[in-house]
């Protein structure tokens, strides 16, 4: 690791003040991704500005029914919230089928939106990589791609987002509270991760002086028609190969509101909003089904070694439609599929 | 505001880390991972390591009540925190050994022997959060500790014996 100054602010304003002053510089909370990448040299921080006294580690009800959750709340602590679990169990149930019990103790939610790509040229920096080195190239376009993006990916980057808390919050329409040098905006899920396009370097459409402080989550949870289904190389602790979650809120046999997001096949959680209307007033019916992951996979593009996502995607698309109708969601226990 | 900085190449940074029961006063350099303190400067050189990235869990410890990799953390963002390292299960301080160490040997949930302070480290925090259900519940929540050896079978035999001892199913083996 390279030597790296070390600034603990007391206040938000501290720590914005700090990233402000000092580009090069970089949040760490739990420490999770952050000190991975520095030991492979990926990330080089000038300083590191350690959030941990920060008071963003709770968890509070909103007035109009929702929940928000401090950017430094842990994994773990997120997953086993009573509230949580009773309200918005998809997101409880992405979580707890995200990396080990040991991680989800230190990561946090802040940085849980911010982790990095898992894709092997990232992380090598012996190879080019325009995420890593823009205007270097990506050997992953037409290298060892299994793990790589079918969706909105670009002819400068194929990675992917390997969050499964960011997938369920992208189905649940959450909300990122950011504080800057101007003050404080709220980013909805849908906008805060990007494409690559011909700037893969950006992740997010944080700005490079703004924190996370907090997330919140709507009132509507889908606590009783929802589901993660996660399919991966490993039955534990692996990154998605597809991911799915499904919010929907159902009046008899009939879906009233459908929220559907994709994991592993893009640089973002992926949601298509045709392909929700497309289950909106159906009873889901296989046809029905077909056509929403038709739409979800529209315009999908496989590579040399990932053409398979797109078939897999499709069916655990229309699996875990399946799930949610009749409300027995994917344990992450018992892994067989439901 | 009690703000701490240190620029690059300037002094390391006075924290307070209690291991064991025991305060410790350090001064250390901001890229030290918690686990080499542990082992190079306090000589607790139970707790293992293994890939360094988090992904084999030797390193585990726990760290005020929960399971961490000590790899990926960095001593001084972990500043006033309680730490317990494999070498402090013993409740009585002394050569006693933690029910869940007396289980792993009597159902032989080892062969080498070098995860095993993490597995010991997960399998008492996963215990005493009392996820530990089924079989199939220890075999997830333990996911995060790798044994080459492959004594997983004997791992979830001696973790089902003490968690079943602590719920009161039955005694734990002494």
């Amino acid at each position: 690791m390279n030597r790296f100054g070390y600034i603990r602010p007391t206040e938000v304003s501290q720590a914005v003040e700090a990233l402000a002053a000092d580009r090069e510089a970089k949040i760490i909370a739990g420490g999770t991704n952050l000190v991975d990448l520095m030991k492979y040299n990926v990330e080089r921080p000038s300083s590191i500005i350690d959030i941990s006294k920060l008071p963003l580690d709770t968890i509070e009800e909103t007035e109009g029914g929702g929940l928000r959750i401090g950017a430094l709340v842990t994994n773990s602590t997120v997953a086993y919230d009573e509230r949580v679990q009773a309200r918005w169990p998809m997101l409880s149930s992405a979580l707890l089928a995200g990396a080990t019990g040991q991680l989800r103790n230190a990561a946090t939610t802040g940085g849980n939106l911010l982790q990095r790509t898992r894709c092997y040229y990232f992380y090598d920096t012996g190879t080019p990589c325009n995420k890593r080195e823009p205007g270097t190239g990506c050997p992953a376009i037409g290298g060892v791609n299994r793990i790589h993006a079918i969706l909105g990916a670009s002819d400068d980057c194929v990675a992917t987002h390997p969050s499964d808390m960011c997938v369920a919050m992208a189905a649940l329409e959450a909300e990122v509270l950011v504080e800057g040098p101007g003050g404080s905006r709220r980013i909805p899920m849908a906008d805060f991760h990007r494409l690559p396009g011909d700037t893969p370097q950006h992740d997010t459409t944080l700005a490079a002086d703004e924190l996370i402080v907090a997330v919140e989550l709507p009132p509507a949870g889908f606590p009783e028609h929802y589901t993660y289904l996660k399919l991966r190389d490993r039955l534990s602790y692996a990154f998605a190969l597809v991911s799915v979650a499904v919010g929907l809120k159902m009046d008899g046999d009939t879906i009233q509101i459908a929220r559907i997001a994709l994991g592993g096949v893009a640089h973002k959680p992926w949601r298509v909003r045709g392909a929700e209307e497309a289950l909106e007033g159906t009873a889901a019916a296989p046809a029905d089904c077909a056509k929403a992951a038709n739409l979800l996979l529209d315009g999908a593009r496989g590579l040399k070694d990932n053409a398979f996502k797109i078939e897999l995607a499709r069916r655990a698309i229309v699996r875990a439609i399946g799930q949610a109708v009749a409300a027995t969601p994917q344990s992450q226990i018992d892994k067989r599929i439901a | 505001m009690t703000t701490t900085t240190q620029a690059r190449g300037e002094t390391d940074i006075a924290i307070t880390l209690t291991v064991n029961g025991q305060k410790h006063k350090l001064d250390v350099a901001p890229w030290v991972s918690l686990l080499d303190l542990l082992r190079e400067r306090l000589d607790l050189t139970g707790t293992k390591k293994g890939c360094d990235h988090g992904q084999c869990g030797a390193c585990t410890v726990i760290v005020d009540g929960e399971r961490i990799n000590s790899c990926l953390v960095l001593a001084v963002t972990r500043d006033g925190a309680e730490v317990t390292t494999v070498e402090g299960l013993s409740e009585d301080g002394g050569d006693a050994l933690h029910p869940m160490q007396q289980a792993f040997v009597d159902h032989d949930a080892f062969q080498c022997g070098y995860c095993t302070p993490g597995q010991l480290m997960s399998a008492v925090a996963l215990t005493k959060a009392g996820r530990t259900g089924s079989r199939d519940e220890i075999r997830e929540l333990m996911s995060g500790n790798l044994c080459r050896c492959g004594a997983y079978p004997n791992i979830v035999d001696a973790i089902e014996e003490v968690a079943q001892g602590s719920r009161g199913d039955k005694e734990p083996a002494q």
